[in-house]
């Protein structure tokens, strides 16, 4: 009895070498105290994880995929910067790649009271000290900066500095630090507009009806290589106070927070999050930036 | 009595809902006061957009649903394709949802890029709703020309204003609609608030507003059924 259970944990662990072989990187060392089975899970033996639908770049990538639900690209692919995060967390944390599950959560409805149906959410939320009162933030996985996108030939392309913005009319989506950052640190001399959904905000920019509007950086590159044709980041911000970072969200005291961290320490420690960044959003750094 | 039901019927009511499972999450997010405190004076300055919104509809929607009104009432076959054409916009705006008239007007027209048509979405999103109840109040006056013998028109006046208030009161909450064109009215206001801090109380401060500011015009509805009444009443007597 005793030596069967000796051979079965040496071929566990020969199993658990060669896996870890085999990976790209040494994620296979398990994480102390956060074994796959001992994690509080909404669904046992499956990561959930929850984004807005449509999934947009560069944060998700791979197109939409036949018969999906999913807009603009499938998560499920595992191709674009947070579908990757959100994938070697997972492997850090014991989980298959088919172990991870994708539920559409508007923006919106991730932070609402009661029960969440999603283990996380990643959906380029920004940790503030308020919002972290109702949820709990995740560790960094990416530091962020603001920029403002306008259309090439017009007025607001010159700009150089803050204060050349603050004549324009600028739109910004809801609910999104981008407007704390144009009301705190633009200072506009008229209200910026607000939309729904960046896709108003970029409607809006093309019929003329505002100036610029800003957006992460990523985001930037995207409006202005996607969206908007003759578009262009007239610059970037950089944060003012604390660096900008963006956190994964969860229900607030899930005690799951605390093994994604140590994942995400890890990460950091062994430059995988600097690898997918560069991955990513290798194009999406050299922007002026507007001080 | 009255007073005694009412009583025990909200505090069964207050009893359940504090004792719900969900109750402290929801009293944190829902009725932060020090969040309420913080969020309503700039939502009340953002409330007077919606004001202003509604004061200058109601003017466009008056004379505007009257034009329909009257194309409508015209008689004889000369006037048909008058009156087709009133058939028409009633059923086309009282059957698509105010919020698609809005966002169809508020992005598709300045999109199409034309010189001296106005791209302010303000602009458009207030005609968006000019549209859509003038439709509705055009059918209050038809009621009123068409039901009524001349001789009565005091008294069709009268009948055609309780439906006529309740259009407005439609009117007062669908301004919040511009929001979506990205106008910072009350309603996006909180919206902000509430993203900002993940927390809900700001919802509560904006329907507050609209509820204070249509409970006048709801009261002034029913004194004015319950004059009616005592005056028919009154007549019936005297007749």
């Amino acid at each position: 009895m005793r030596r069967a259970f000796i051979a079965i944990s040496l071929l566990a662990a020969a199993l658990a070498v060669t896996a870890g072989a085999s990976g790209k990187s040494s994620a296979a060392v398990a994480i102390p105290g956060c074994a796959t089975d001992s994690l509080k899970l909404v669904s046992a033996g499956t990561l959930t994880v929850g984004t807005d639908n449509p999934a947009y770049g560069p944060w998700f990538g791979g197109g939409e995929i036949k018969g999906s639900k999913w807009k603009i690209n499938d998560p499920a692919t595992g191709k674009g910067y947070e579908s990757a995060v959100a994938y070697e967390v997972a492997k850090r944390l014991g989980f298959a790649k088919s172990e991870l599950k994708w539920v559409a959560v508007p923006f919106n409805t991730s932070f609402r009271p009661g029960k969440k149906n999603f283990d996380f959410f990643v959906n380029q939320v920004s940790y503030t000290p308020q919002r972290a009162k109702n949820v709990t933030f995740s560790a960094s996985y990416y530091n962020v900066n603001q920029a403002v996108v306008g259309v090439k030939g017009k007025p607001i392309a010159t700009a150089r500095s803050k204060a050349d913005l603050r004549g324009y009319e600028l739109g910004v989506q809801i609910g999104t630090t981008s407007y704390d950052y144009i009301v705190k640190n633009i200072k506009p001399t008229s209200k910026p507009a607000v939309y729904d959904t960046n896709n108003d905000a970029v409607t809006a920019l093309k019929n003329g009806q505002i100036d610029g509007i800003v957006v992460d950086l990523p985001t930037a590159f995207y409006v202005t290589a996607v969206q908007v044709e003759n578009g262009t980041i007239v610059g970037q911000f950089l944060s003012v106070g604390s660096q900008e970072r963006f956190g994964l969200v969860f229900q607030k005291g899930n005690s799951l927070a605390g093994c994604v961290n140590k994942a995400l320490t890890r990460m950091r420690a062994d430059g995988t999050l600097k690898r997918l960044q560069t991955q990513w959003l290798s194009k999406a750094t050299g922007a002026r930036v507007l001080q | 009595m009255a007073v005694v039901s009412t009583i025990v019927f909200l505090a069964v009511l207050v009893l359940l809902v504090v004792n719900s499972p969900g109750w402290e999450d929801v009293k944190r997010q829902f009725f932060d006061w020090a969040e309420f405190r913080e969020a309503l004076p700039e939502i009340l300055s953002a409330f007077g957009t919606n004001v202003r919104i509604f004061c200058i509809a109601e003017v466009f929607i008056l004379v505007f649903a009257l034009v329909l009104a009257v194309l409508r009432s015209l008689p004889g076959p000369v006037f048909f394709p008058l009156r087709a054409l009133a058939i028409v916009y009633a059923d086309l705006f009282r059957g698509i949802p105010t919020i698609l008239v809005i966002y169809i007007l508020g992005f598709g027209v300045p999109a199409l890029q034309l010189s001296g048509v106005p791209t302010s979405e303000l602009f458009w999103g207030t005609v968006g709703l000019v549209l859509v109840y003038s439709a509705y109040v055009s059918e209050v006056y038809r009621a009123g020309i068409e039901s009524v013998h001349p001789s009565q028109e005091a008294a069709a006046r009268s009948l055609g204003l309780p439906p006529l208030l309740n259009d407005f009161i439609g009117l007062q909450k669908d301004t919040a609609l511009i929001a979506l064109l990205g106008v910072v009215e009350a309603f996006r206001q909180s919206q902000i608030d509430v993203a900002a801090t993940f927390n809900y109380t700001p919802y509560l401060a904006t329907a507050l507003l609209f509820v204070l500011i249509t409970i006048p015009l709801a009261r002034f509805t029913d004194w004015l059924v319950a004059r009616d009444r005592r005056r028919s009443q009154a007549a019936r007597l005297a007749g």
